[in-house]
């Protein structure tokens, strides 16, 4: 899959600027994900991809619509050196796959051909493979639960 | 192990005598808070998993804040949705236009923050309320669903960094010129998954409004939370707004933080965040010549009374500069028939300024003064990322409500000092 690169600090006012969220429905959100940072975003997106960002990814607003926007664009996951902490619970609580890792960040291109399987993301590109940090086993529950409401249903 | 004031009210509401940093936990919360904008998505994700009756309608607050009075069809529809929400469910603490406010004014001026409780809101300045001595931290909807329904939430305990406060503000310096100060020096995720612990000496001569907005921006450096200890500043402001009873939490004595600083709050300038981030930070007199098309007094940051004193001491007999917007906004219903009361309102009038009904509007660029393309506006607000008051060739320089009132009569950025 493609990977869309940015820089450090990605913030939820870029993801989905607030003058959109009159509207919370996935499909309305997409048409303006990350819009204010890149306009090419629609055409590098289309048929699926892999947002790589630096430190800090998702700070500012704890809008989930940022991470809902990525997940109907066709992002399959967002790789970073870092996430804001909302961000992070967020993507978790919607089912939206996450990777903390600085060197897979560090060593992927804008362009790379990059996919995310059994715990590790691989740069087909330059043939690198960064294993993924595990979560703990809570948050694993959520995610194979498929997101925290269906987990805490799940529990009763 | 000893405990920061963080970790130990997370243990109290996980029903566990220790916690440490890094230990996920299920904790019981005192309040969860929504607002019109995170309120619609944690309904759809509340309805879809078939929730039925909220955990309390005594521990839930809804504040239509952030597109009203109703911006558009779409808005309106949205505070609609929440609305028939709070009615179906009984819910106490729900606030539309008339009796809102911009929420984290609002809630602690209700008295629904006190010391000890743990509170989350699915809006990311929750964190307000630690200048209260409570534990509030910022999440999403879905968190926010599962809180209504089940009253708890998870969490990553934090470790935590501890800035111990000396000294007293100096003329024209505020709790803003903290918090830029502190960001600017640890950066936007220099707090990242932590705790911001506030204490020392220094704490007593801060007002509430100060503790306020410093705990507000703690989100602003990465911080899951901010918080301040109780003492006779936070009881008085509790007396009257809190009768049910309160759990004063201070770290023990040898708890682990990962940094300690000091800042000596005589030595903090006039500090602004120049564009596009709140770590941007700088003194007024590292500032090239930058003229201004807007100013914008107020938000959950600094939209309280004393903000606004502030404002009109600093506006009194004085004009807005020709070609600069000036819009004021108490923060909530109370503090606007104050404004008025003190004679604020008039002030702020004959200064040439606009006054508005509260909301959060201009702050995230949601409506009542948007910006166009290469305009730039100084803003007592808490955010200046790429867009966020407007079009995303605009600019917003964040700043003390001194600092913005002055660059108002100035046409550009600058100083109280300098009028």
């Amino acid at each position: 899959m493609r990977a869309i690169k940015y820089g450090d600090n990605v913030d939820t006012d870029v993801i989905i600027p607030a003058r959109y969220l009159n509207m919370s429905a996935p499909e309305d959100l997409k048409a303006h994900c990350m819009e204010d940072l890149d306009r090419d975003f629609p055409e590098k997106v289309r048929g699926g991809a892999i947002v790589v960002g630096g430190a800090n990814f998702g700070c500012g607003s704890s809008r989930e619509h940022a991470p809902l926007a990525l997940k109907a664009s066709g992002v399959a996951a967002v790789v970073a050196g870092s996430f804001a902490r909302i961000f992070y619970r967020n993507a978790i609580n919607i089912g939206l796959t996450i990777i903390e890792s600085p060197e897979a960040s560090a060593g992927i291109s804008d362009g790379d051909d990059v996919e995310v399987t059994d715990g590790a993301v691989r740069n087909n590109t330059t043939g690198a493979v960064y294993p993924a940090p595990p979560f703990p086993q809570f948050i694993k529950d959520v995610i194979g639960a498929g997101g925290l409401l269906a987990a805490l249903k799940a529990e009763g | 192990m000893a405990m920061t004031a963080s970790q130990k009210i997370l243990a109290a509401h996980a029903g566990l005598d220790q916690v440490s940093p890094g230990q996920l936990v299920k904790a019981k919360v005192d309040l969860v808070l929504g607002n019109d904008i995170t309120s619609p998505v944690a309904l759809a994700a509340y309805r879809e998993a078939g929730f039925g009756k909220v955990f309390d309608p005594e521990r839930i607050a809804l504040v239509m804040d952030h597109f009203t009075p109703n911006k558009d069809i779409k808005a309106a529809e949205q505070c609609r949705e929440v609305r028939l929400f709070a009615r179906e469910q009984g819910i106490k603490h729900f606030y539309d236009v008339g009796e809102m406010g911009v929420e984290h004014a609002l809630l602690p001026e209700k008295g629904l923050a006190a010391p000890g409780e743990l509170i989350i809101g699915a809006d990311s300045h929750t964190c307000t309320y630690g200048a209260l001595n409570a534990f509030s931290t910022g999440v999403g909807s879905t968190d926010m669903a599962a809180g209504m329904a089940k009253g708890i939430a998870w969490f990553k305990v934090p470790a935590a960094l501890r800035f111990t406060l000396t000294g007293s503000l100096g003329r024209w310096v505020s709790g803003k010129d903290v918090i830029l100060h502190i960001i600017g020096m640890i950066g936007v995720d220099g707090a990242l998954y932590r705790s911001m612990e506030f204490t020392g000496p220094g704490v007593a001569a801060l007002g509430i409004d100060d503790r306020l907005c410093v705990a507000n921006m703690a989100i602003e450096a990465g911080a899951k939370n901010g918080i301040f200890p109780a003492d006779s500043v936070t009881r008085a402001y509790l007396r009257g707004r809190v009768s049910r009873a309160w759990t004063e939490t201070d770290a023990d004595a040898g708890a682990e933080y990962e940094r300690d600083c000091t800042i000596d709050l005589s030595a903090v300038r006039p500090t602004v965040a120049a564009p596009h981030l709140p770590g941007n930070a700088v003194t007024l007199d590292g500032i090239p010549e930058a003229p201004i098309d807007q100013v914008v007094i107020g938000s959950c940051t600094n939209g309280r009374i004393s903000d606004l004193r502030i404002a009109a001491e600093v506006l009194k007999g004085r004009k807005a500069a020709k070609d600069v917007r000036v819009v004021i906004i108490p923060a909530t219903q109370l503090i606007y028939r104050q404004a008025i009361d003190e004679g604020l309102v008039g002030i702020f009038l004959d200064a040439g300024c606009a006054v508005s009904t509260p909301t959060c509007g201009p702050c995230l660029g949601g409506h009542m003064g948007i910006l166009a393309k290469g305009e730039r506006a100084v803003a007592t607000t808490n955010r200046n990322f790429v867009g966020r008051m407007g079009h995303p060739e605009s600019e917003v320089y964040l700043a003390s409500p001194a600092v913005a009132a002055a660059s108002a009569v100035l046409g550009r950025v600058g100083s109280p000092e300098e009028l």
